[in-house]
């Protein structure tokens, strides 16, 4: 990675971009609202935090596609490398790059917005711990789709969170949703994250069991997501998906 | 069994070994065969006969349907790891990230088979294979000879005890060839490995392969050794032979 400008920039550059639009935008609608309310918290803190679940589901997904555009299935597989440390090795790549875009969103939003990240107190450790875990449980399905489905299905998992994001009420109250879609949204670990973030800037406390169940759940589907990756991995050594991957990209 | 320290086994067997796609593609139908230490053995057939399926079966990315895999003593089935740690490959299909350095490139992939003293061990290979002016160029800009003596360089990374060569001369010129087989010739010699080499090039084969297999359909057909082979089934040249093979493998006879 070193000295590569490709890999480097897109580690920060995008979030940035994305806390400088919108810590302008709150900075309008505070402007031209009543006087009191601040949308730092609310809507910036909010885009930080899905920018945070959407650079570690990315992490995932593009380490793992490294390895698909350059056609190194066939090299890497035919290591002892066990699928185990295959994945080990997509999630720790993933916690360290999206820290990095994490620390850039922190000092941007807290330098040039004012936003105060510890006024969230406490609870933003779980939030935290949600949203790493379910993105890398998003990016690890993601992973295991293109492995099944072939390197043309990359574009399936791009918009996986935006296609969550209107499900999880990150920009408002999930009560503000259809009923179907507040079903969905219970299945959701970011849901109670953004519910608990507006309960904090309203001066409430944190609801304690949704919290709990969403750490459960994101904990559920990231145990879920290794062994769908395991299953779909041993499927493809069955019926020669690594190797017919690296012939194809050939041809 | 414990398998590295003896020395008495052959470095590959191979029993009985079945590859059914879907219900009814057989790509290879009860194969058996042997590589011995110090033993190239080629590996050959017209496309499509099974040999790349049954190369991808013995690197453990493809599970057969039937048989078994042994490498220098291990079953692959029963223990992935400890056999492929004794096993490489090279391929003119699988080269090395383009957007890594050759130095890179045999970093990760020495960090990979856990080689021991890997920097010492990079050197050795670089000097071996004339890669020194290379090392800090990437992958993906090297000519087809440059690229071909990376994945010759990665392949011998972990002093495999079983080497496996897919076509590695196949995108080469002559002088090229010519070079790349006197390197790996030179270099098994030392390192006491067996290799299982396939190719189109019949010349290169009768040159370099102590024993050659020949397999149509998925089943070998003939086994010996390629410069008296042709003659001991009526043909002048092992080419000949191989295009009989590939026309009428009935007339020859399934093994």
């Amino acid at each position: 990675m070193r000295g590569s400008v490709a890999r480097v920039l897109p580690l920060f550059a995008w979030v940035a971009v994305d806390m400088v639009l919108w810590g302008f935008l709150t900075r309008y609608l505070n402007a031209i609202t009543r006087a009191g309310l601040d949308f730092v918290p609310t809507l910036l803190g909010a885009v930080l935090l899905w920018d945070y679940f959407t650079r570690v589901m990315h992490g995932v997904t593009t380490t793992f596609l490294e390895d698909v555009w350059s056609r190194n299935f066939l090299n890497l597989f035919a290591t002892p490398l066990s699928i185990g440390e295959y994945v080990a090795g997509l999630v720790v790549s993933s916690v360290l790059t999206s820290t990095v875009g994490l620390v850039v969103m922190l000092v941007l939003a807290t330098v040039v917005f004012g936003l105060s990240f510890l006024g969230f107190g406490v609870a933003i450790i779980p939030f935290m711990l949600v949203l790493l875990t379910f993105g890398l449980a998003l990016g690890i399905v993601g992973s295991a789709i293109v492995l099944s489905l072939g390197p043309a299905s990359e574009w399936f998992i791009w918009p996986i969170p935006a296609v969550v994001a209107p499900f999880a009420g990150v920009f408002y109250p999930v009560s503000t949703l259809p009923r179907w879609m507040q079903f969905i949204a219970q299945l959701l670990p970011p849901a109670p994250v953004f519910e608990g973030l507006r309960a904090i800037v309203a001066g409430q406390g944190v609801a304690m069991a949704p919290l709990a169940w969403a750490v459960a759940l994101a904990v559920v589907y990231l145990v879920a997501a290794c062994l769908i990756f395991g299953a779909v991995y041993r499927r493809a050594v069955r019926v020669g998906l690594i190797a017919r991957y690296s012939a194809e990209s050939l041809s | 069994m414990t398998g590295a320290s003896a020395l008495t086994h052959h470095v590959l067997e191979v029993n009985n070994l079945r590859k059914v796609y879907g219900s009814d593609v057989v790509a290879v139908d009860l194969v058996s065969f042997h590589v011995g230490r110090n033993e190239i053995v080629g590996l050959l057939g017209p496309n499509g006969a099974g040999k790349t399926t049954t190369i991808n079966m013995v690197l453990g990315v493809l599970s057969p349907s039937a048989g078994s895999i042994t490498i220098d003593g291990i079953d692959i089935a029963r223990d992935r790891r400890h056999a492929l740690e004794r096993t490489n490959f090279a391929a003119v299909y699988a080269a090395l990230p383009g957007n890594l350095t050759v130095a890179q490139n045999l970093r990760v992939f020495g960090l990979l088979y856990n080689v021991n003293d890997l920097n010492a061990r990079i050197e050795q290979l670089l000097d071996r294979f004339d890669l020194v002016p290379l090392r800090d160029r990437k992958c993906g800009v090297l000519s087809s000879g440059e690229a071909t003596r990376v994945a010759l360089a990665k392949a011998f990374l972990n002093r495999p005890t079983l080497l496996l060569l897919d076509e590695p001369t196949a995108s080469l010129d002559p002088a090229a060839a010519d070079d790349v087989r006197t390197r790996i010739r030179r270099y098994a010699d030392e390192a006491n490995v067996g290799i299982l080499w396939t190719s189109h090039n019949m010349y290169e084969v009768e040159d370099v392969c102590h024993r050659v297999l020949f397999l149509s359909h998925g089943r070998i057909l003939l086994e010996g050794d390629p410069k008296r082979l042709p003659i001991e089934h009526g043909h002048k040249t092992l080419e000949d032979l191989f295009i009989a093979v590939a026309r009428e493998p009935l007339t020859l006879g399934a093994k």
